[in-house]
């Protein structure tokens, strides 16, 4: 009896969804309009789980820009509408979202994935289907290798090591740098080989030192560099080393120049006094005075009731990139839309953004000064 | 000139904290033959409780130092109460074991309690750096020193001249015979624990200071660096940890500052085997041990 009834309620249930599924199909076919009148965006990002407040901050971010559009008349009437799926940092989960995305939802472009390694994980699917993929923060070279398709908008790691570079030596003037760096992290030893590699044309470098992750005294490598007098000193690394490092630069009374890089994000908080007057490089600036930033500070904030970070600046910088490009294109054609992606040339939150043969941006960076324990906009620099 | 001064004076900053811990694990294998391996974890626990202090209540740096070093002694007695008596008896291998136990246990104890960021030590000494001609030596470095040199010949003259240090050298010499000659064997133990364990707690206090962080891995390494120390001059000698420390920090300023800073835990670890296969027993160390 009991297994009759369970038969009877599968087959009840597999005729209700291929009804369903036909009736799907009809609209498709027969509600043309109502398809036309929307431009479906897809998001994947990870919403829950250890990282999900960068892809809670790009989601957020990406339905702010849509809804912009939209209040402005959307891209030649059409509304734009953001599908968004989570990721859960999951490589395995991104592929499912992706072809969901691809089949169920007919997305228009895909804005994603957030990080590297999900990104990487749809990357051969996506360059095979040609759709345009705009990932805002995956930040690894390989993305948007051999994938025309591919771009993204923020920087990459070495770019912002040679950007470090061109600021020391152009900017301050510097003549002579120091490089401290994390030997067990990929990150860390990524930016100082570029910054060393590009700085070694401009200047020269007087120290190229590295430590352990553990490591807690760098006494003695500092009192190395300090004694070849270089005008400024590059530590690319997260913000609870660096403030370590910077304390022991300020003990020993050194008179050097700071430079860091994103992972700095953060560091007036607990080293405001030994980060005091130093610099580093980051995708944008809360007090950058440009209109457009503080326009969409404050909107974020209006809206979601915090802060927007970095990586929500890039998402909502990557929305607006994507619906340029499908407005200049014309069409919802994947090959005009990429086409125009690869021409666009736009300011954004993050700076004023072009893309270069790889997908990759070409964009001024904003550099960011600690001063009185705050973040001053110091100026921004492209690389050419 | 002035460089090698300076990096030789970096070498004695970083030794003096490694020979202090250096000290308590001398002391602990000393007496019953067990490498403590919670001893770094207890130097984390030490400099947790200095910056709950420190910062809920706001003592002053020598109240923190004393009041921290009294929890770390009942921390330390507790655990040879809970952990290492009952083994009292047992194969040593089974008391390394659980003393590796124990510092697991500790180490995620504090993780959930504190949570894995790092906490910022307030700077309850001031940093402000000393100058003796062109060389600067930072106030937290001349306090660990002076404080580290006057613990080991407090230590010294406790074990050389009073009843329970002597009680001490007796049970590290012959158990047995201790008992025999009436000497509280146990109650010897459970002391040597809280003088470990405090000197612990002292490191651990003037590290979270002199690096300015606290968190819950932060022992691993230093432990790590003090056992190497301790066994560099001769394990179960108090003078051979204090050196050892001292060698440490020395090696491994040294191999930074003129050799390569790439490969500095590389040389340190090196050298340790070399005196191990040269010299067994360690620097000081003689064919007949004078034990703690």
């Amino acid at each position: 009896m009991k297994k009759r009834l369970t038969i009877f309620t599968l087959v009840t249930l597999l005729i209700i969804s291929m009804l369903s599924l036909t009736s799907c199909k009809g609209d498709e076919n027969g509600n043309t309009d109502a398809e036309a009148d929307v431009i479906k965006l897809g998001v994947i990002a990870p919403l829950t789980g250890e990282i999900s407040q960068y892809g809670i901050g790009v989601n957020n971010a990406a339905k702010l820009a849509a809804e912009e559009i939209n209040d402005a008349g959307g891209i030649d009437g059409k509304m734009i509408e953001i599908i968004s799926y989570d990721s859960k940092a999951d490589k395995t989960e991104a592929i499912n979202a992706y072809n969901k995305l691809r089949d169920q939802d007919n997305i228009t472009a895909l804005i994603g994935c957030t990080i590297s390694g999900t990104t990487l994980s749809i990357k051969e699917i996506a360059a095979g289907d040609g759709i345009p993929v705009l990932t805002p923060t995956a930040t690894n070279l390989d993305v948007t290798l051999n994938a025309p398709n591919i771009f993204r908008a923020c920087f990459t790691d070495p770019y912002q090591g040679e950007t470090a570079a061109v600021f020391s030596a152009e900017d301050l003037g510097a003549k002579k740098a120091a490089v401290i760096y994390n030997l067990e992290s990929a990150y860390s030893e990524g930016i100082a080989e570029a910054f060393k590699t590009k700085y070694s044309d401009l200047g020269e470098i007087t120290n190229f030192e590295g430590y352990a992750d553990t490591d807690t005294d760098f006494r003695t490598i500092l009192t190395k560099i300090a004694d070849k007098k270089p005008d400024v000193l590059f530590i690319p690394d997260y913000y609870a080393k660096v403030g370590v490092i910077l304390t022991q630069v300020k003990e020993l009374g050194i008179d050097v120049v700071c430079i860091g890089v994103d992972g700095w994000d953060g560091i007036e908080a607990d080293y405001a006094d030994v980060a005091e007057g130093h610099y580093f490089i980051n995708h944008y600036s809360k007090n950058d005075p440009s209109e457009l930033v503080q326009n969409f500070i404050t909107k974020f904030e209006e809206t979601y009731d915090m802060s927007p970070n970095a990586l929500a600046a890039l998402g909502y910088d990557a929305t607006k990139i994507m619906s340029e490009a499908i407005k200049n294109a014309g069409s919802t054609e994947s090959s005009a839309i990429v086409e125009e992606l690869s021409n666009i040339s736009t300011d954004g939150v993050t700076g004023h953004i072009t893309f270069d043969e790889n997908g990759d941006p070409t964009k001024s960076i904003s550099v960011i000064q600690i001063v009185n324990g705050e973040h001053k906009l110091a100026g921004k620099v492209s690389v050419e | 000139m002035t460089l090698f001064l300076q990096q030789l004076i970096n070498g004695l900053s970083v030794g003096s904290i490694y020979a202090v811990i250096a000290l308590g694990y001398t002391m602990v294998y000393g007496i019953i033959k067990l490498i403590n391996f919670a001893h770094g974890e207890i130097m984390m626990m030490g400099a947790y409780f200095a910056f709950v202090t420190a910062v809920t209540i706001g003592m002053p740096f020598y109240m923190v130092l004393i009041v921290s070093m009294l929890i770390a002694a009942i921390l330390g007695l507790s655990i040879e109460y809970v952990a290492y008596k009952p083994l009292r008896n047992a194969p040593r291998i089974s008391a390394l074991i659980t003393a590796i136990g124990i510092s697991l246990f500790l180490q995620n104890l504090a993780l959930v309690v504190f949570k894995p960021e790092p906490k910022v030590m307030p700077a309850i000494i001031p940093k402000q750096p000393i100058l003796i001609g062109n060389l600067q030596i930072g106030t937290v470095t001349i306090v660990t020193i002076l404080l580290s040199v006057i613990f080991m010949i407090l230590l010294d003259q406790f074990i050389k001249k009073t009843k329970p240090g002597k009680a001490m050298r007796a049970v590290s010499q012959d158990k047995e015979a201790s008992i025999l000659m009436g000497i509280n064997v146990n109650r010897t133990i459970s002391l040597t624990f809280a003088i470990g364990s405090a000197l612990g707690a002292f490191g651990g206090v003037l590290y979270s200071i002199a690096y300015t962080q606290v968190y819950p891995t932060m022992g691993i390494m230093p432990g790590l660096k003090a056992f190497v120390a301790a066994v560099l001059g001769g394990i179960g000698l108090l003078p051979g940890a204090m050196l050892g420390g001292f060698v440490i920090g020395m090696i491994e300023t040294i191999s930074k500052a003129y050799i390569s800073s790439q490969w500095s835990d590389a040389i340190v670890f090196g050298i340790l085997i070399i005196v191990l296969i040269v010299k067994p027993t360690g620097i000081l160390g003689k064919n007949e041990r004078e034990k703690v």
